[in-house]
């Protein structure tokens, strides 16, 4: 049996893979010690904060969505929670002078947000796909609500603040400095990050794919689907309490918008965008997400309308992300045909981008007319000036639009020729199925 | 009291219908297409804003019948170009597709009328008080609501049960795969559903735009709700989403109502709590947490009768 | 020894529409026993009551002399009875040897397991690469099961059955729609892999039913009009009247 197993099952992974596993996350932790020296400024290091807070939230996020098929609508409740409580408890340490360090504080965050899943999740998990969403919708709302009630624990609309800087000093910091938070995020951006890639090695992790795949079958090898999710949801829940415990302490701040719809939109956003099929899909739709929002918002008034924009366009064109799209080349790139797919990009690129410079023209201009019709209507726009009432830009818009959409539509189905040849190529190699 | 109890069950069976109009589009779409649709509350809004403005170029009545006729052009474009291409990619993605539209949906209204409500008067015709119930003046608007969506009721069911297209949507609430296989242009059908579904919530807008604010976060409000009227009465279930708005819509009005609290019943706490959150929950008048009734009852539901209230199908 | 699988009295009714009409059925321990009959006459509903998928209307189904009508499935499981599915249901996007690797969890003990990690278990890769190798696999062993022919998804679908060792196997048309070679290979293949265990399996082709075995039931309108031993039911008029109107291998 022993001759049969070691032919049959995959290879043990040899010490030469194990030392490449282990030396992309000692790189990863190098890479995010050294990324202050190359982007010192306040607002680089705020921006890096942020992007580690969205990590563990999109991460945590996929937990539910790209590993257990569970979309969930409310999840903000668990990072808000997680926020709040950190915000009190930073209070309630600095009063009483507490042993507790600034650096623990982010495993309250955790804990509350594990205790309130543990709490609503054996109900929420009861129902899968549609029923689950709408659930976790209502729940949000419910809880959302009640933030406005409760204004002892909640702060009203003002929400509750706190000071970080009066805690327990560890190695003389006192993370005031922007600095000191970045490498306070950064640690447990870290932390959580292999936490969570352990946690997809283990017996539930497999199961939690099962489950997303198949979950009929999923009972007839002896496992409980609700048992599944309930313990997917409770894991989800502490990760996004360790996000908002350190969003609250980023901020010193804490309100009633960190449980609102807008952030549970926020997080599906980036995680929907930076694919959920991968580990690493989060990650990206959290940097690609973080720095979009805060890029465009300078570039142009009505930054969230592209923002949706854009989440409509992965849907219907991009379903697996930015990770997915990139992944899909994968096997191309294997059978060495990945350069007969490149032209055809390039020559769909250009009428492509006519036509969403005409969409985006003719979307300024329209902005101009109902949202500042007395201004001058010399307006800039991605940092590009033109004249809103000139005809010749009514003009050019939608010729780049109308145009550009039917010179793109041709140009992509030559990229979908290429892309068979290419295919058929790598299958002939065995490399693709 | 009797005069409270009269006027809130009035109020309470026309918010109701309000989102009875909503909801059954939702089921029917929900029944047929399999997507529930995120941005049905976003067609009510579209027809409360097109209403504002068809009435203010037009008067009120042409926009009665245009704007949710536009609303349903819309909603029927949406089906053949957007959710139809999404199909493919399962649930999850439809559902997200219109979870987008709904955000961009709420994007383009706030860009072109702005966040602040919007006038969207009562026509002058029916600004006038209908019948004085004890000392209150019951507007005769709000009578045009009620008689508005009885009309459509009365006409939605005579469809389903008298009409060919009427036959074919009552089988495909139960069995929507075996529409096809019979035959029918599923396509076409699809569309058409899809298109009277939100032109449908786009009539409630119509009507409920001047009654209630119209403003730019509309559809946010009211969406969730819909949504635990639909869970509530259990998915797929028309009858059910029928008891669960009236049931909602009573249980919203009467609590807005209400006056009473803990406190008011048993005291107020003492004072070593007074200024914590203990207190909060103990003074918290029914009134203030009439928003969220809907979601507690969502959630006894879910404890206790997980199907919804008359459902038959599963997700 | 009581029997592996009993059905006393078993009834079930969707609405007022009678599928299963007073079944009574006994699987004795190590048996090969064939359900077999006409289109529509209920053999896919009785599977279901069996594996739990759903409750009877009224009587009773019993594993081993236990009461297991109105569990749930994955508590059935656990009790040793595991089924396979007429319309293949694996896990699509996993590979193969994920696929029975989540079928052997259960059984060697690591539950919902959230601190171990799964290639560090010695006991899960031995037994996974043993039902890899039992059903001849081992060559597609990384390829996503939504990937793979239809016979060979139709044998992943009963290395899943087996693989986390019941001892009472439900095999509901395992070779539905394959060729006469690839036939004739399952049948191998289930007859070796059920050895020393329970089986009852669902069967339109009757060369393999009188092959693999040591008793038949017919039901016809959710009735069992006969059982035994395949002579008995070859000889049989009613089952001749009702459903044997061509040759009977």
């Amino acid at each position: 049996m022993t001759e049969i197993t070691s032919s049959a099952a995959p290879p043990l992974p040899a010490t030469a893979e194990k030392l490449k596993f282990y030396g992309l996350w000692v790189t990863a932790a190098v890479a995010l010690l050294l990324l202050p020296k190359i982007f010192g400024s306040g607002g680089s290091l705020t921006t890096f904060s942020l992007i580690g807070i969205s990590i563990i939230f999109s991460l945590s996020y996929n937990i539910l969505l790209g590993q257990t098929g569970m979309l969930s609508f409310g999840h903000a409740v668990y990072y808000g929670l997680g926020g709040f409580l950190v915000i009190h408890a930073i209070n309630i340490i600095g009063v009483n002078k507490l042993p507790i360090p600034l650096p623990i504080v982010p495993l309250i965050g955790g804990l509350t947000g594990l205790l309130f899943a543990v709490l609503l999740g054996w109900v929420s998990t009861q129902r899968s796909g549609t029923a689950f969403a709408m659930i976790s919708l209502g729940v949000a709302e419910l809880i959302a609500s009640s933030a406005l009630i409760l204004r002892t624990f909640f702060g009203g609309e003002a929400g509750i603040s706190a000071n970080r800087t009066k805690l327990l000093r560890m190695f003389d910091w006192n993370f005031g400095p922007q600095i000191q938070i970045y490498y306070l995020v950064a640690a447990w951006t870290l932390i959580a990050v292999i936490a969570m890639y352990a946690l997809t090695r283990t017996p539930l992790g497999r199961m939690c794919n099962a489950v997303r795949d198949n979950p009929e079958r999923v009972q007839f090898v002896g496992y409980d689907p609700h048992v599944v999710r309930y313990l997917a949801f409770c894991f989800a829940g502490f990760f996004a309490g360790i996000a908002g415990a350190l969003a609250a302490i980023n901020f010193e701040i804490a309100n009633s918008a960190y449980l609102g719809a807008v952030q549970s939109g926020t997080v599906l956003f980036a995680t929907y965008i930076g694919g959920v099929g991968f580990f690493i899909g989060p990650i990206v739709g959290a940097i690609f997400v973080t720095l979009l929002s805060l890029g465009l918002s300078d570039l142009t008034p009505v930054w969230q309308l592209y923002f949706g924009l854009i989440f409509i366009a992965v849907v219907v064109f991009a379903p697996g992300g930015i990770t997915g799209l990139l992944m899909m080349h994968r096997p191309l790139l294997k059978a060495g045909t990945l350069a007969r797919v490149l032209p055809s990009y390039l020559i769909a690129f250009v009428p492509t981008l006519a036509m969403i410079a005409g969409l985006i023209l003719s979307i300024e201009t329209i902005v101009h007319y109902t949202v500042n019709p007395g201004d001058d209507s010399h307006i800039k726009a991605f940092g590009v000036s033109f004249d809103a009432a000139s005809p010749y830009i009514w003009a050019m818009a939608a010729i780049l639009l109308i145009g550009g959409f039917l010179v793109a539509r041709k140009t992509w189905t030559w990229v979908g020729h290429a892309w068979d040849t290419a295919t058929s190529v790598a299958r002939e190699k065995g490399i693709a199925a | 009291m009797l005069e409270l109890t009269v006027i809130s069950t009035l109020n309470g069976v026309l918010f109701g219908m309000l989102l009875f109009l909503m909801a059954s589009g939702l089921t029917v779409i929900f029944s047929m297409l399999g997507v529930l649709n995120f941005a049905h509350a976003s067609f009510y809004m579209l027809g409360a804003f097109f209403g504002f403005q068809i009435s203010r170029w037009f008067g009120f009545w042409p926009a009665l019948v245009i704007a949710p006729l536009l609303a349903g052009a819309i909603g029927a474009g949406v089906e053949r170009f957007g959710l139809r291409r999404v199909h493919k990619n399962g649930h999850v993605a439809e559902l997200l597709f219109t979870f987008g539209l709904a955000f961009v949906i709420e994007e383009i209204v706030q860009i072109i009328w702005g966040k602040s409500p919007v006038d969207f008067r009562v026509p002058p015709s029916l600004d006038f008080s209908a019948f004085t119930i004890f000392s209150t003046n019951y507007p005769a608007y709000k009578m045009f609501m009620l008689l508005v969506s009885i009309a459509i009721f009365a006409g939605l069911l005579i469809v389903l049960k008298k009409t060919r297209i009427g036959l074919i949507v009552q089988a495909a609430l139960t069995h929507p795969h075996m529409v096809g296989h019979l035959g029918h242009n599923v396509g076409r059908i699809f569309m058409l559903v899809f298109g009277v579904g939100t032109a449908l919530a786009a009539v409630a807008g119509v009507i409920a735009g001047p009654a209630l604010v119209t403003q730019a976060n509309m559809a946010g409000l009211l969406g969730p709700i819909l949504f635990v009227v639909v869970v509530v009465g259990g998915l797929g279930s028309l009858p059910g989403a029928f008891v669960a708005s009236l049931l909602i819509g009573l249980v919203q009005t009467f609590a807005v109502s209400m006056n009473g609290s803990l406190s008011g019943a048993f005291g107020p706490l003492g004072p070593d709590y007074a200024s914590t959150w203990l207190a909060d929950i103990w003074g918290v008048t029914i009134a203030q947490i009439a928003p969220i009734m809907p979601y507690v009852l969502l959630v006894l539901i879910l404890v206790f009768r997980p199907m919804g209230l008359l459902g038959t199908r599963d997700t | 020894m009581s029997a592996a699988i009993e059905l006393r009295g078993v009834e079930k009714s969707f609405g007022n529409v009678a599928i299963i009409r007073d079944v009574n059925l006994s699987v004795a321990q190590g048996e090969r026993h064939a359900l077999i009959g006409p289109n529509g006459a209920g053999k896919s509903t009785t599977f279901n009551l069996i594996s739990g998928y759903m409750a009877p209307t009224s009587g009773s189904v019993l594993l081993r002399g236990q009461v297991i009508s109105g569990l749930p499935p994955y508590q059935i499981n656990r009790r040793g009875l595991s089924r396979s599915f007429q319309v293949t249901n694996v896990f699509a996007n996993m590979s193969v040897w994920e696929n029975l690797r989540c079928a052997v969890l259960w059984a060697t003990g690591h539950r919902y397991a959230f601190w171990k990690n799964i290639d560090n278990l010695p006991e899960v890769r031995d037994r996974t690469a043993q039902i890899l190798a039992d059903i001849n696999l081992t060559a597609r062993r990384d390829v996503p099961a939504g990937l793979l022919t239809y016979a060979e998804q139709r044998a992943l679908e009963i290395g899943i059955t087996i693989a986390g060792g019941a001892d009472v196997i439900l095999l509901d048309e395992p070779t539905a729609g394959m060729s006469h070679a690839e036939t004739e290979r399952a049948v191998a293949l289930i007859r070796r892999l059920t050895e020393g265990r329970t089986l009852l399996i669902v069967e339109h082709d009757m060369s393999v039913v009188f092959g693999l075995a040591d008793r038949i039931s017919v039901l016809v309108y959710g009735q069992i009009i006969a059982s035994g031993t395949p002579e008995e039911i070859r000889g049989n008029p009613k089952v001749k009247e009702a459903y044997l109107g061509e040759e009977a291998a």
